[in-house]
């Protein structure tokens, strides 16, 4: 790809995360799909701002606590019971109440699993590089800065309108971003 | 979102939905109370009845009310916004704290019917009991319970009488009064609630003994106290108050609190079984013993899936949590499973040969619970239902936790 790069889409700074909210809330009432909101710190209310809907992170977090729950059931049984029986204190081969707390101990490990790797593969996390890397005053974001950006993969993207449209509802410093 | 938002309720309940609540629940306490009194004196058996019968829905009341200072106590320890809105509830049920006292009589009168350690001539002839007779004996237990009601009243009566004055000056330097109280309180709170619930109800079965007894009758009243709110709120709401103060988001996590406090319930109660199950020493599995027969064990698995499995499964879900009216049913669930926890822990002392329901189970409960909630109810006569001029509030009712 040596010739001329391609964009990636438009970024604009926002003064304060009030500002920013309201940006998002725009951006969602004027029909953008594929906008995202950067900030330092998590801004509450940006999810009903931005339209985002529900998480699916907890249905990743239920599996894996239910196959935590069968991985420590079964383990606990097969090799107390079937493959290698042995009467330890008297006890029974297998019970319930001595199964527990591996049983509650694993699906806790493989449900937070779940949760963490989870978030992790939906952020399509870790990624290495992101265009708006390449974007000089981008670098407050993990400081004091707001911004807001627009990509071209949104149906409703062009270059000029939607330049014009960041700048209309408070942006500054719009920038063009290349991939 | 909801930035702008300003208390635009009326901070009092109307007067007239307050004194209709008052009226109904103090008409059902009083033939609850009456009917009970009658049938204790229909027999000596009735008699032996209606003192294990009280002290159940006693405890029942006793531990919501304990669950609400908690709630109170926590709010000021941790300087909490969310909570604001709805401490008030939490306020005027844990000032039934001292009326508990009263509701104790009757259980100071069958201390003989209940507590087998009161008895003179049973203590002589166990040297387990004469071991414990310088802890378990009929002074001492009364000097203890009357330091746990000066001790709850005091805090709830400190809380709740700052928490109106605020109302009028709205004097942010109130709050800070209350914080302060709050390390003191949780501390006076743990001890006491602990010691409580080895007197009043551990100490039934006087040989046998859980160091978890308390937390384990602790976490029970806490889920019950959030039961207890999320219906007040209903009951406030539905009757025109604070419809927008008391917000969905605040309603959603009086839910997940419930939740979380039904499954530190499972693992305490488990905990305790599990640590006896696997020692075997006869001394502590006896209790289990004695709840293991026919008829006891089947409210024991009732408690197992009635009091953790079933309602942490239904609650899991977000939208049971903020729909009302499946997060109402679940409270009313688990209020009533509270019960059958706390009979039982106590009942089977009485009836060791299997389960044996008794009208006055259902009368001592109404009794007893119609006077609670009678005393709840008039409490929202004269006060503000909600804490209006806490400088808090306003962050407690944007708080949507979308």
């Amino acid at each position: 790809m040596a010739d001329k790069k391609r964009n990636w889409g438009v970024v604009a700074q926002f003064a304060n995360p009030a500002d920013l909210l309201h940006a998002a809330q725009k951006a969602r009432e004027a029909g953008y799909k594929k906008f995202e909101v950067y900030s330092p710190f998590p801004v509450h209310g940006m999810d009903d701002a931005m339209g985002l809907p529900g998480s699916k992170v907890p249905w990743i977090s239920l599996m894996g606590g239910l196959t935590g729950m069968t991985i420590g059931l079964t383990l606990q049984w097969w090799t107390g019971a079937v493959d290698y029986p042995l009467v330890i204190g008297g006890k029974p081969l297998f019970a319930w109440e001595f199964g527990l707390p591996v049983t509650f101990e694993l699906s806790v490990l493989l449900a937070s699993f779940g949760t963490v790797f989870g978030m992790f593969a939906l952020n399509k996390l870790p990624k290495p590089y992101h265009p708006l890397d390449k974007v000089p005053m981008f670098k407050g974001v993990t400081d004091d800065k707001f911004f807001m950006s627009i990509e071209v993969a949104d149906p409703m993207f062009d270059l000029h309108k939607s330049q014009a449209f960041l700048e209309e509802i408070g942006g500054t410093n719009v920038t063009v971003v290349e991939e | 979102m909801g930035h702008d938002k300003q208390f635009t309720d009326a901070p009092k309940l109307d007067a007239g939905m307050a004194d209709k609540a008052f009226k109904i629940a103090a008409a059902v306490g009083a033939v609850g109370i009456l009917a009970s009194v009658g049938l204790a004196f229909s027999g000596d058996e009735a008699k032996h009845q209606f003192f294990f019968s009280w002290l159940t829905a006693f405890m029942w009341c006793l531990t919501i009310g304990l669950g609400a200072l908690f709630f109170i106590i926590i709010h000021h320890l941790t300087r909490a916004t969310w909570s604001a809105s709805t401490r008030r509830i939490a306020e005027n049920v844990a000032i039934n704290l001292p009326l508990m006292a009263i509701l104790f009589i009757p259980i100071a009168i069958g201390l003989h019917d209940l507590y087998h350690w009161s008895h003179e001539e049973a203590v002589a002839n166990d040297p387990i009991l004469k071991w414990k007779a310088g802890y378990l004996n009929a002074p001492f237990f009364f000097v203890r319970a009357a330091v746990y009601f000066a001790v709850w009243g005091g805090l709830a009566w400190f809380f709740r009488s700052n928490s109106v004055k605020q109302d009028e000056s709205g004097d942010e330097a109130l709050s800070f009064k209350m914080r302060r109280l709050a390390p003191v309180g949780i501390l006076t709170f743990a001890l006491s609630a602990t010691f409580a619930a080895f007197d009043w109800t551990m100490s039934l079965d006087p040989h046998w003994f859980s160091t978890m007894f308390g937390v384990y009758t602790f976490a029970g009243g806490v889920v019950s106290w959030f039961a207890f709110g999320i219906l007040a709120i209903a009951w406030l709401q539905k009757s025109g108050a604070l419809k927008h103060t008391i917000t969905t988001g605040n309603r959603h996590d009086f839910g997940k609190l419930m939740f979380g406090f039904i499954v530190f319930w499972a693992y305490v109660t488990f905990s305790q079984y599990y640590l006896i199950w696997y020692a075997n020493i006869p001394e502590e599995t006896a209790w289990f013993a004695h709840r293991s027969v026919e008829g006891w064990s089947n409210i024991g698995a009732l408690i197992i899936i009635g009091h953790f499995i079933v309602p942490f499964w239904v609650l899991l879900s977000r939208h049971v949590k903020r729909f009302p009216l499946s997060l109402n049913l679940a409270a009313v669930w688990m209020l009533l499973m509270h019960f059958v926890d706390l009979y039982f822990v106590i009942m089977p002392t009485l009836h060791h040969h299997g389960l044996h329901f008794h009208v006055l189970d259902l009368t001592t409960l109404l009794g007893v619970g119609g006077v609670f909630v009678a005393a709840f109810a008039f409490r929202f006569k004269k006060d503000a239902a909600v804490a209006h001029k806490d400088p808090q509030l306003l962050a407690s009712m944007r708080y949507d936790n979308a």
